[in-house]
């Protein structure tokens, strides 16, 4: 069986306007939309679309979160994911404990190539699939807007700093989606109650032998500097004239 | 004394602007003794220049020919190798750095922090998240190994003018084939570089095509300055993706930043909040790019870029 493992990622919606605690503990959550993060569903388009041109027989939605994460799980069960595992661990989740774990299914599940995000949303770090590649010792190739599969390989085009990169890779491999990789489906009525019915497998850290203890923290967060608000001029003229004035234009 | 290991990012011979910029993260750690290495497979040129950069102790060359163009997959184990003695790895937050770094990281098994805006400690720092909506203080146990990637924009070019040791080594582990590279198209080279243009004019769904944009392309060349888009206009294929500033595009800080016909969504904002000065040229009074720049302009972008220009 030819499989697909796709990392699914509990966030918050990339609408709302996230607000630091005062404490600086954190951010606000309370009462505040949760979604899939953008690059997973965009991962998770790219996987269905391969399986509906056959190239793969499975879809797995994977997740390590709370328990609230099957909300999620839930959705991308709707969009057309097989089957979901939901990896249960509190609070936030660093890069290497989600790519510990995700490598801790991909031996059990062994599955053809895995595609994630490039980045999370919440922490923007971008790193969770090339640490995954790293542990597993297999290619990646991130920041994808182009995946063709081509028997025990693939040739993906990467948005890169340059341009656009080809590079091509032996299976199993991870793959980074980048925004532009496809436009993912809306979800319809009748496939959120299909979803109810298919299978949402509840795991912990412990039991994949993935310790929760990161060499990392995050000590305290604190809002960003704020810009002053400037002001507005009347036509080209003045703007012109002002950009003269602070040596901007000549 | 920390030894901090400053990955090279390099092409056609020529080191990356960024890893100026690397140097000066890599100097603000407590003690620190700044080493270079550069990974190529011809890199003389490449190793001259990162020896000319003030504050760099040492250049490592390590010539191999799978070494470019440059793969993190081939260039990872080499790195992890050659970091035995380094308490600190870092690479620029460019596509390269953010593509190797966390490879090297896991093949170290350390975690990486990505995105270092300011160093505390020689084991504490800050980085953005949430787009930006954050600052984060993050410290890594004490003992562990550091890899990060630098925020560029966040940081000044070290200075030229040193003289550093450039030592040839060779690195003897096993490079893997199950990577390899195709090709790369890459754009027009004749105007500055978005990532360290002093200026830098941006177009976004405003445009309405690929035809219009090119306004936008003529303004920028007539003030000297670097183009960029907003994520709708290279979505819809008015600009091509490494023109995208923000979040998921481009962190850009130069010292002029023209928005031409963009709303100011935070993800854009993100990529240019530390421009020195922020110029909106929007329809709307409402846009929230207003809320950000330092000079508004209010109308129809079609009619003020071109009496702009005729101001010239
Ligand atoms: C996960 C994720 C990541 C993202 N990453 C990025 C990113 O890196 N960079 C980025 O830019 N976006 C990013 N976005 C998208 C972002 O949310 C916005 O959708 C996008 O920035 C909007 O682009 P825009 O301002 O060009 O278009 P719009 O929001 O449509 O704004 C167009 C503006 O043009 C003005 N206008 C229209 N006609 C005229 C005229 N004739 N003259 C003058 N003004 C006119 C309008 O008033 C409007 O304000 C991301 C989104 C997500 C979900
Ligand atoms: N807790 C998690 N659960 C599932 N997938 C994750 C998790 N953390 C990270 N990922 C995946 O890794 C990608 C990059 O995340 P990050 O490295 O945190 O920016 C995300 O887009 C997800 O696909």
């Amino acid at each position: 069986m030819r499989k697909v493992l796709v990392g699914i990622k509990r966030v918050i919606d990339y609408n709302v306007r996230v607000r630091v605690r005062p404490d600086g503990s954190g951010v606000v959550t309370d009462g505040v939309k949760m979604s899939i993060n953008p690059f997973d569903e965009i991962a998770l388009e790219e996987a269905l679309r391969i399986r509906e041109r056959g190239a793969a027989d499975e879809v797995i939605a994977a997740s390590i979160g709370p328990d609230d994460a099957q909300q999620q799980l839930r959705t991308a069960l709707a969009m057309g994911a097989d089957r979901a595992i939901l990896v249960r661990a509190d609070g936030a989740i660093p890069s290497m404990i989600a790519a510990r774990a995700l490598h801790a299914l991909v031996e059990r599940e062994q599955p053809l190539f895995v595609i994630l995000g490039k980045q999370a949303i919440d922490d923007d770090s971008g790193q969770t699939g090339q640490l995954l590649a790293g542990l597993w010792d297999r290619p990646q190739a991130t920041f994808a807007s182009k995946i063709e599969l081509e028997g025990n390989s693939a040739r993906v085009t990467r948005e890169v700093d340059a341009g656009l990169e080809v590079i091509e890779v032996d299976l199993p491999a991870v793959f980074t989606t980048d925004l532009r990789l496809n436009e993912p489906r809306y979800v319809k009525l009748p496939d959120i109650m299909k979803a109810k019915k298919k299978p949402l497998d509840v795991t912990d850290l412990a039991a994949l032998g993935v310790t929760a203890a990161a060499q990392l923290r995050v000590v305290r967060l604190d809002p960003p500097a704020q810009r002053q608000k400037g002001v507005v001029v009347k036509d080209a003229a003045e703007l012109v004239a002002a950009l003269r004035q602070k040596g901007l234009l000549q | 004394m920390n030894q901090v290991l400053v990955v090279a990012e390099h092409s056609g011979g020529k080191l990356n602007l960024a890893i100026a910029k690397c140097v000066s993260c890599a100097a603000a750690v407590p003690d620190a003794e700044v080493v270079v290495l550069v990974l190529a497979a011809d890199g003389s040129a490449v190793a001259a220049q990162a020896a000319a950069i003030t504050g760099v102790k040492r250049v490592l060359l390590a010539e191999h020919p799978a070494s470019e163009p440059a793969l993190a997959a081939v260039l990872a184990p080499q790195v992890a190798k050659l970091a035995a003695d380094a308490s600190h790895v870092f690479g620029p937050s460019t596509t390269f750095g953010k593509d190797l770094m966390p490879r090297v990281a896991a093949l170290l098994d350390a975690q990486q922090i990505s995105d270092v805006m300011a160093v505390e400690t020689a084991n504490r720092f800050r980085r953005p998240c949430y787009a930006g909506n954050a600052i984060a203080t993050v410290e890594v146990d004490a003992g562990c190994r550091v890899v990060a990637t630098v925020r560029v924009a966040s940081w000044q070019a070290a200075g030229s003018g040193g003289s550093a040791p450039i030592e040839r080594i060779s690195v003897d582990t096993p490079l893997p084939t199950h990577t390899r590279f195709v090709s790369v198209s890459a754009g027009r080279s004749d105007r500055p570089d978005l990532q360290t243009a002093a200026r830098v004019v941006s177009g976004g769904r405003a445009l309405g095509s690929a035809d219009n944009f090119a306004l936008i392309q003529r303004f920028a060349d007539r003030i000297g300055a670097a183009v960029g888009a907003s994520r709708a206009a290279v979505d819809a294929g008015y600009a091509p993706n490494e023109l995208q500033v923000g979040q998921t595009g481009k962190i850009i800080a130069p010292e002029l930043y023209i928005a031409v016909g963009i709303s100011g969504a935070i993800q854009h904002l993100t990529g240019i909040k530390d421009a020195r000065t922020i110029v909106a040229i929007n329809k709307d009074p409402e846009a929230p790019i207003f809320e950000v720049a330092d000079l508004g302009l209010v109308g129809d972008l079609f009619k003020l870029v071109p009496e702009i220009e005729s101001q010239l």
